[in-house]
């Protein structure tokens, strides 16, 4: 991406080109770079994130939500929980946002190939492995099984249901889905998303990679699910979430032991911070 | 070997007039009772005859008979505050009557800045600072600006508070590389050694002398006392890289009672560099002014995510702050965080003395 002035703070104006509404509080915002230069220069890798900006109120990360190998538009699914993302809920078609970005490290796709594939994400956590879903979904048969198990905590928070119904259609794909709390009619599971683990069929750990997004108590238990059956702690893959303000290492806000999840992460595998994971404070 | 030449007490005025004459030139004055590093055209704005008193929670400022320019150690700030700035204005933004908006980037002011008589562990914070800014991935455009054709002038001490702890660092009293030019004060004037061409061009035009061997002797058994008179030592058993692989302590909590969270040590330590992005809309709502402000690990802020504060005890934040400083600072920058300049101790209202604690964590006692 273009860096004026050698400014790395800087962002490039955006339009709302389009916003799907995906729950009451959920929603995608996709983007377009005013400057066709910039939004044709673009490019971003599945797990990647932008630090987006409201006008006056400030930015925050989010994970890059589009197809990687289309730039059309790049969509970024924001749910309201703070003044930021307040603001961002207010946006409509025609309105300008800043983009700085993408920074951090992205989920493996390349050196995984031929291998089978578990992504488990908790609430929201979805979001930015879509990305990676894609990437594997478009290239099939470059990858073994696939495995996508989702949890939210009320069946009511699950978005995406049209691509966990299309994913699900794809040959040697088993997709499962869990809500905590359901109301009449769901047609997924009750309970945890570490509770479908054992659900997996066909579900081999040594030929196996997981990535996982969501709540940290969640990685843990599913962690130790995924070990107990036969995986490695080097072919389990965490997004880890940590307040970010600049992005690029500078800040020191997403501090976690000795790395930065701005710019070493927001991806780490296991056995990278296995020592540091739940541990109080960190 | 520099070379080294004797600035007698009588060139300094001129020395300063002659640096003057290619830089803004920094240097240490006397304000709000304390050593306070500020833009200096003369050598009488310089604090002759001041010496501090420094202690846990402690400092002071007092005048002595003998008028020497460097009897101080130092004060709450080395020069980090003319690098990274406290507030720094990084770019604007205006939301023409169209929705549209014209982002513009702050130009950092272009000057070439001198930095006269600071401290060698202020001198090692510096280059600990570059590592952060200067990463050539992603390079701070404005303490680049600052940084770029600074001209450093070096006051090896003489002197150790009761606080510093450089020796205990792997540092020393003395700069041995990466300045300009470095003085040692010693009788009738300071010893003035040569670090590049520009310092042996004005000690030309300054007509100075080579020091005689005695004169560097001298200079040499100061700084030599200095070291030896630093009561604050880290047994070099107790490896502060230890701290990581000891998170479950039981003293994190002794010190945590001790500690107000109020991020002093953050404020004044030479070498922290977090910092929070902050939003200044105009009253009309149309422009926008976006900001850095020096922030601190040891706010409930530092760590918020939606929801949840990672950090929200004053034992987590402790633990953060002194276990990033002396041990996941290597695995970033591959130095340590810490130039024992002693500042954290003398500005912590409770006098928490950082080494004493890190002796306690660190050494080999039951715990394992």
């Amino acid at each position: 991406m273009n860096k004026p002035c050698n400014n790395p703070y800087l962002p490039q104006p955006a339009e709302v080109i389009e916003r799907i509404d995906e729950s009451a509080t959920i929603f995608t915002l996709r983007l377009k770079f005013v400057d066709p230069n910039i939004h044709a220069a673009y490019s971003f890798q599945p797990g990647q994130f932008n630090m987006l900006y409201l006008h006056g109120v400030g930015e925050i990360a989010i994970s890059i939500v589009s197809d990687p190998t289309d730039n059309t538009l790049y969509d970024h699914t924001i749910r309201v929980v703070g003044r930021v993302t307040k603001g961002f809920a207010q946006l409509k078609v025609g309105d300008q946002i800043g983009i700085r970005g993408p920074y951090g490290n992205h989920w493996p796709y390349q050196t995984i190939i031929g291998k089978d594939v578990l992504v488990i994400t908790g609430g929201l956590g979805c979001a930015p492995v879509v990305a990676a879903i894609n990437y594997f979904f478009q290239r099939r048969d470059q990858y073994g099984r696939i495995f996508i198990v989702q949890g939210v905590k009320h069946s009511n928070d699950l978005i995406y249901k049209d691509r966990f119904a299309a994913w699900a259609q794809h040959p040697n794909t088993q997709v499962l889905i869990a809500a905590g709390v359901t109301i009449k009619g769901w047609p997924w599971y009750k309970g945890t998303t570490v509770d479908l683990l054992p659900k997996l069929i066909q579900f081999n750990g040594a030929k196996t990679t997981a990535l996982i997004c969501g709540p940290e108590i969640m990685m843990y238990y599913a962690i130790k699910a995924l070990i107990a059956r036969g995986m490695s702690d080097e072919s389990i893959y965490l997004s880890i979430e940590r307040n970010m303000q600049c992005g690029i290492g500078h800040c020191g806000h997403c501090q976690l032991g000795p790395f930065f999840v701005c710019k070493d992460g927001p991806i780490f595998s296991y056995a990278k911070l296995k020592p540091l994971l739940m541990k109080e404070g960190f | 070997m520099n070379a080294i030449y004797i600035l007698p007490y009588e060139k300094l005025d001129h020395f300063i007039g002659l640096v003057v004459k290619d830089f803004r030139l920094i240097g240490p004055t006397v304000k709000h009772q304390q050593i306070v590093y500020a833009d200096i055209i003369n050598a009488a704005q310089l604090p002759w005859g001041y010496v501090d008193n420094q202690d846990a929670g402690r400092y002071q400022l007092s005048k002595q008979e003998q008028p020497t320019v460097f009897g101080w150690v130092n004060g709450a700030q080395g020069i980090k505050p003319f690098l990274f700035k406290s507030i720094e204005l990084l770019w604007q933004v205006e939301r023409d009557s169209n929705g549209k908006l014209i982002f513009s980037p702050k130009q950092p002011k272009q000057e070439a800045l001198a930095f006269f008589g600071i401290r060698p562990c202020d001198l090692r914070a510096l280059l600990i600072q570059d590592k952060v800014f200067l990463d050539p991935n992603h390079t701070d455009a404005h303490y680049a600006a600052y940084r770029k054709n600074n001209f450093i002038i070096v006051a090896n001490c003489t002197r150790s508070s009761n606080n510093c702890f450089c020796v205990a660092m792997q540092g020393y009293p003395k700069a041995n590389a990466d300045f300009d030019i470095a003085l040692t004060e010693i009788e009738q004037g300071f010893t003035f050694e040569i670090g590049s061409e520009k310092a042996l061009a004005y000690a030309k035009q300054l007509q100075l002398l080579p020091a005689s061997q005695q004169q560097v002797t001298s200079a040499v058994e100061k700084i030599d006392a200095a070291a030896a008179a630093q009561t604050k030592k880290i047994d070099p058993i107790n490896d502060p890289k230890k701290l990581m692989q000891r998170l479950d302590h039981p003293y994190w909590n002794e010190v945590a009672k001790q500690c107000l969270s109020c991020g002093n040590c953050t404020q004044v330590c030479p070498t922290c560099f977090c910092h929070d992005e902050v939003e200044q809309p105009s009253l009309d709502g149309n422009n926008s002014e976006h900001l850095r402000e020096w922030g601190s690990c040891f706010t409930q802020n530092h760590s918020y995510i939606h929801g949840k504060t990672i950090r929200p005890d004053i034992k987590s934040r402790y633990k953060q702050w002194l276990t990033h400083k002396f041990s996941t600072w290597h695995d970033q920058y591959g130095t340590s965080g810490c130039v024992g300049c002693g500042r954290c101790i003398t500005w912590c209202p409770t006098g928490i003395d950082t080494p004493y604690v890190i002796q306690q964590i660190c050494k080999d006692d039951d715990h394992e």
